[in-house]
């Protein structure tokens, strides 16, 4: 099984982003369980949503806290929320910003991580660049599907496409594919840093 | 037909199914997705030939669903926590004037302290009420287990909850199989009410009776509860040939054998107790479980079953 946590903050599109990241891997054929962590829901306030991934029947509707994968949507959570908590060594890291994890206080912590599997991706600016609005979900789901490999961009675009209409679809699936490029582009980078 | 969609959204489509003619409405956490998608599909035309109507309080809530029901209609509505305690008064009457209502708990914490979260409370504080309740164990057999709730209640002339977790089950999203209009048409007959309230041919239902004449009624009701017993497995077993899969049922269990440990189960929390037994039975711990999906009566009808046949 793959579990999956999303940090975010109210009004993010958190639990949206958990739906359609179940949305596409069922797509794909597998079983998959999205739910959100509620609590007195509210504009602002830290949010956190679920995903597990499996190919077969997924039974347990724990809270995920050992993740596989984390999705960081406002990296002003990193010093309020234990957002890395649980997360395996070898775990998926993506953080929605434009600063490195060493600017944003995390280098120590990366250190410890594989290096392949961390990323950032400056989301939110991609999604005011081709949705208009600071709505970073659709973007990082773009930017998931190329660093955790575990599901294709194109099934992130028809899970875009399956909760959203028209335009707002539109440039939802045209954010998440520059930030799956931003985030390959990125991969490469560490590779070849690795190769060196 | 797979879908992945939220367990709200299962149940409306499943509920829109079963045809209703009369849907109330009453928002309250977790269950208002439910009752927005009946909402959506009324107003789009999805749904025709039921009437939608928003009313001020739960308590009207399921007083509009009981006229609805002694008028004819196959009727419907939604509720949990406070609100189940604020129609309960309805609810007992409901089950006395013996009407198929269908409604739908999405089980939560009762305050104070004030808790969205689930827990059974609600459903259990109705324990007694005469309505049958049926829990979900997923997403699936919610949707399920309301296609059987119509059919139960109305053989039995009995109101039926179905009883879901709160946010557990209402706000997840997994995959579904809901059936095709024509699969639940041939599965649940059109509801033939055992009277009718009708100015044309006018009938008192529910009037005051003395202690004599109540002993009766009560008699009749259990009778009903008892029945309901014998016909709720093999309703399953037809559903399972139906539509192909388990749901539903008086118990059931899962890798009983050599069983040391009985774990009596309601619920979604039966998904982690099944990893939780496949977890322990790999690491060859002794300890092992035998567990159970109860629903209402089961107590008696364990009680009337021989512990080697558990």
């Amino acid at each position: 099984m793959f579990q999956v946590r999303i940090h975010g903050r109210g009004g993010q599109g958190v639990v949206t982003a958990a739906e359609m990241l179940s949305v596409a891997a069922f797509l794909e054929g597998q079983h998959a369980q999205a739910f959100p962590s509620f609590g007195s829901e509210r504009t602002g306030a830290p949010v956190v949503a679920f995903c597990r991934i499996d190919d077969r029947e997924i039974r347990l509707r724990e809270p995920v806290l050992e993740p596989d994968a984390l999705i960081i949507q406002d990296p002003t959570l990193l010093h309020q929320v234990d957002v890395f908590g649980g997360l395996a060594r070898d775990g998926y890291v993506l953080i929605n910003t434009s600063r490195t994890f060493e600017a944003l206080g995390v280098g120590e912590f990366a250190r410890s991580l594989c290096a392949e599997r961390l990323c950032t991706v400056p989301a939110t600016e991609v999604a005011l660049q081709h949705v208009g609005r600071p709505l970073p979900n659709a973007a990082l789901l773009g930017g998931f599907a190329a660093l955790a490999g575990r599901i294709s961009l194109d099934s992130v675009a028809a899970a875009i496409r399956e909760k959203f209409d028209g335009k707002v679809a539109e440039g939802n699936v045209a954010a998440a594919r520059e930030a799956y490029a931003i985030v390959r582009g990125a991969l490469r980078e560490t590779c070849h840093a690795e190769a060196d | 037909m797979l879908k992945q969609i939220e367990g709200s959204r299962a149940v409306a489509e499943a509920v829109a199914l079963c045809r209703p003619e009369v849907i109330c409405a009453y928002p309250i956490s977790p269950q208002t997705h439910i009752v927005e998608g009946l909402g959506e599909m009324v107003k789009g035309g999805e749904l025709e030939g039921c009437e939608f109507i928003n009313v001020e309080s739960e308590f009207a809530a399921m007083s509009v669903a009981i006229g609805a029901s002694a008028a004819g209609a196959r009727a419907y509505t939604a509720t949990a926590s406070q609100g189940l305690l604020y129609m309960a008064e309805a609810v007992f009457n409901a089950s006395g004037l013996g009407l198929p209502i269908v409604m739908t708990v999405a089980n939560r914490a009762i305050g104070a302290p004030i808790n969205i979260w689930n827990d059974h409370t609600d459903a259990m504080s109705q324990r007694d009420c005469g309505w049958i309740q049926l829990f979900a164990e997923d997403n699936q057999e919610a949707l399920d287990l309301h296609i059987q709730a119509f059919r139960l209640g109305e053989e039995l002339s009995l109101p039926v909850m179905v009883c879901m977790d709160g946010f557990i089950l209402t706000h997840a999203y997994e995959r579904v199989d809901v059936p095709t209009q024509e699969q639940v048409d041939a599965w649940l007959p059109a509801f033939e009410p055992r009277q009718v309230l009708d100015p044309a041919e006018p009938v008192s239902i529910g009037a005051m009776v003395g202690p004599e004449a109540f002993m009766e009624v009560r008699y009749l009701a259990h009778a009903k509860q008892m029945r309901a017993l014998e016909l709720i497995p093999g309703w399953a077993e037809e559903f399972r040939t139906a539509f192909g899969r388990e749901s539903g049922g008086l118990l059931r269990s899962y890798r009983t054998e050599d069983a040391d440990t009985v774990v009596v189960a309601l619920g979604s929390v039966l998904g982690t107790i099944k990893d939780t037994v496949d977890e322990m039975r790999r690491d060859g711990a002794k300890i092992r479980f035998r567990i159970h999906t109860i629903r209402n009566h089961a107590g008696c009808w364990l009680g009337r079953t021989r512990p080697d046949r558990l």
